[in-house]
């Protein structure tokens, strides 16, 4: 059965898919460098909780900070 | 430029770190995503913006695993449609009411699929109809806004827009039938 593409019907369809609101577009837009600011964070809490390790007389072994991110995850 | 890529050329770049090419990517898809939000489901907007950035949000995290890149489009619309299921079923344990039962509605999705279908031939007729057509049907606008701000004489813009479906209807006549007719 063939479609006939009148200016109504055109007309409903083109209005189905509003613009989304800017804001959501841009937060959507800004993941890649959200994600990567957030990397360098949780780079930066990783090379500090050895630090904190350290400080407390601690050996950072890798089953101790493996344990300790699971629990800060 | 980007704009003019395929969805699977586009996905390829996006893995590759193109942060351009993920701009395109959500600016191509975001409208049928908030489409299926809030007509298919009728998530309220606080809703709909939080399924919104958790379906690109996924996207992005999960661009990898995506098998065939050409299938883009319907993995969103079925993330979206399961984040849009997922808000439902949180907001009724929430506040549980009868009046809130959902029911989906099947032309409402075949209506947005006709739509996309309309809009990626709106992309083939040239700047001045896709401008146009958008703000007069998506954004509602009136002839004396579009007049005002496309710099157009007021009495020519109902004639630019009838031009521009005449050509919209021929382009899609030109194109094969989408499978599922929803026209009553």
């Amino acid at each position: 059965m063939s479609r006939i593409y009148d200016e109504e019907w055109l007309g409903q369809r083109l209005r189905i898919l509003r613009p989304a609101p800017q804001g959501w577009v841009r937060a959507a837009q800004e993941l890649p460098s959200a994600r990567r600011s957030l990397d360098e964070i949780v780079a930066r809490a990783e090379a500090d909780l050895e630090a904190a390790l350290q400080g407390e007389g601690y050996e950072p072994k890798p089953q101790i900070l493996g344990e300790l991110r699971r629990r800060f995850s | 430029m980007l704009e003019a890529l395929t969805d699977a050329e586009l996905v390829q770049r996006c893995r590759a770190g193109d942060s351009e090419a993920w701009n395109t990517l959500v600016e191509r898809f975001s409208r049928y995503v908030y489409a299926i939000c809030v007509k298919g489901f009728r998530l309220r907007e606080e809703d709909a913006e939080d399924v919104f950035q958790d379906v690109f949000t996924r996207v992005y995290t999960h661009l990898d695993k995506l098998r065939d890149d050409a299938a883009v489009r319907p993995w969103i619309a079925q993330l979206t449609r399961r984040l849009c299921l997922d808000s439902i079923a949180r907001s009724s344990k929430e506040q549980p009411a009868p009046e809130q039962d959902f029911e989906e509605s099947s032309d409402d999705f075949a209506e947005i699929e006709d739509a996309f279908a309309v809009r990626e031939a709106v992309t083939t007729l040239g700047e001045a109809c896709q401008e146009i057509l958008d703000r007069f049907f998506a954004q509602d606008q009136s002839y004396r806004t579009i007049s005002a701000e496309l710099d157009l004489p007021a009495g020519t813009i109902a004639s630019r827009i009838a031009r521009c479906l005449r050509k919209l209807r021929e382009e899609l006549e030109g194109r094969s039938e989408p499978s599922r007719e929803s026209r009553e």
